[in-house]
């Protein structure tokens, strides 16, 4: 088992990734939408980056470890497209959504945005198709910059930035129809 | 609006440009309608995203359970390389044999064991998984551990001694099935996990996991672990009633 050397091993992890349990959880939960898989999931996550601590080269351990959750949700995904029939996360967003760039015309000018309950606003996010999703939460929730974010999901800052536009304005949009009718 | 504008209108409000270009984005919102009102909207959305109340705190039970795994083991490790003459010493020795017979004794870190237990008890006070079997009478929570157990672990009555029976479960730790007796003090649940002694299980320990106190002690071949959130004299006073009652009633 561990020796005096495995046991600083262990604190050195501890001090470096269990303050990041929460953030790896909220974006467990996120992703895949429930507590006992997202409890399952940041599990797997704290177990797979202590046995990887090594390959751990400093900088920011939270993307660090949002990077890995992500890989493990990855893999629930898969796991869940085979007992489901195609779960081709890009089909979600393929035809009913308005192109991106014309999403925004005839926006309302005068009439701002209202605050919705935090249910709502959950269920705005939850409904954001798979890759803007992720961005969003990672960039408002997680609260990470976009090179993190590009660490996290091994996407370039590029792809990260056209993501987080495209995700905001699906969330503008959605967020205005959960708002019923203005005045 | 073109997608450029529209990427470098995110970056200004995540505060991702330099000088220079934050000042152009905030020129062209100033003179464009559409992107004001959408740069608008988009602090209303952040607002309301960047609340606490839309992060998840990660469940009492989940950070048990990846704590322990590292923070308890090695905090009780430094710990006690401090207590001389400890049977278990410093170093870990003992994988977890195959053998199940000997529950407790092959692991080789009593700490791990400690955690585990710590958390088998947390996740007992969460919905319906205290009791499987709901008695404050011994003599039916005894015969219940037989045949699903290969020990008949000892079930007495403290009611009398301010321990009500509450049943008992059977529950798993270091991925084996373990018996356990459920008491409670007042409102505070005591987990009493029962399994059998090996020849090198510690005799007597005293300490504290997560907050909740732990008492081991061995009792004729068994090798018995109590956790609660009770103080710890009160749980060593459970420890004594325990023994003195089962000695008394055999």
């Amino acid at each position: 088992m561990m020796g005096a050397e495995g046991d600083d091993r262990a604190e050195r992890f501890r001090a470096a990734a269990l303050g990041h349990l929460d953030d790896v959880y909220t974006l467990a939960r996120y992703l895949l939408g429930n507590a006992a898989d997202a409890e399952d999931a940041a599990q797997e996550c704290f177990l797979r980056a202590f046995r990887h601590f090594d390959s751990f080269r400093g900088g920011s351990a939270k993307s660090w470890l949002l990077a890995i959750l992500r890989n493990v949700c990855r893999a629930e995904y898969a796991r869940r497209a085979e007992t489901a029939t195609t779960a081709d996360c890009n089909s979600a967003h393929g035809g009913q959504l308005t192109p991106l760039w014309e999403s925004e015309s005839g926006a309302p000018e005068a009439a701002m945005l209202r605050r919705l309950d935090d249910a709502a606003m959950r269920a705005l996010i939850a409904a954001l198709p798979e890759p803007f999703r992720e961005v969003i939460v990672l960039r408002e929730i997680n609260d990470l910059s976009y090179r993190e974010i590009a660490d996290v999901t091994g996407t370039p800052v590029g792809t990260v930035m056209s993501r987080l536009a495209r995700g905001r304005a699906l969330l503008r949009t959605a967020w205005i129809a959960a708002e019923g009718p203005q005045k | 609006m073109t997608c450029e504008e529209e990427v470098m209108l995110n970056a200004l409000l995540d505060c991702e440009l330099d000088a220079v270009h934050a000042r152009q984005v905030e020129e062209h919102v100033a003179s464009c309608p559409t992107c004001a009102a959408q740069l608008r909207d988009y602090r209303v959305m952040r607002g309301g995203l960047a609340g606490a109340q839309m992060r998840y705190a990660a469940p009492r039970s989940l950070r048990t359970r990846v704590d322990a795994r590292w923070t308890r083991r090695t905090r009780e490790m430094s710990r006690r390389s401090l207590l001389q003459g400890f049977a278990a010493g410093t170093a870990a020795t003992t994988a977890v044999a195959a053998a199940g017979v000997f529950l407790f004794v092959r692991i080789s870190d009593e700490t791990r064991l400690f955690g585990e237990v710590v958390s088998a008890h947390l996740r007992s006070l969460q919905g319906n998984h205290l009791t499987d079997v709901v008695s404050s009478d011994q003599h039916t929570v005894k015969p219940w551990f037989a045949g699903r157990l290969d020990l008949a672990p000892p079930v007495v009555d403290l009611t009398a001694q301010g321990f009500t029976l509450l049943g008992g479960r059977l529950d798993y730790v270091d991925a084996r099935p373990v018996a356990v007796i459920v008491y409670r003090r007042r409102t505070h649940v005591i987990n009493l996990f029962v399994a059998q002694a090996g020849g090198d299980s510690p005799a007597n320990r005293r300490t504290m996991q997560q907050g909740y106190n732990i008492r081991r002690w061995r009792e004729r071949d068994l090798d018995l672990i109590a956790v609660s959130d009770i103080t710890a004299d009160e749980l060593q006073e459970f420890a004594d009633k325990f023994s003195a009652s089962l000695n008394s009633s055999s």
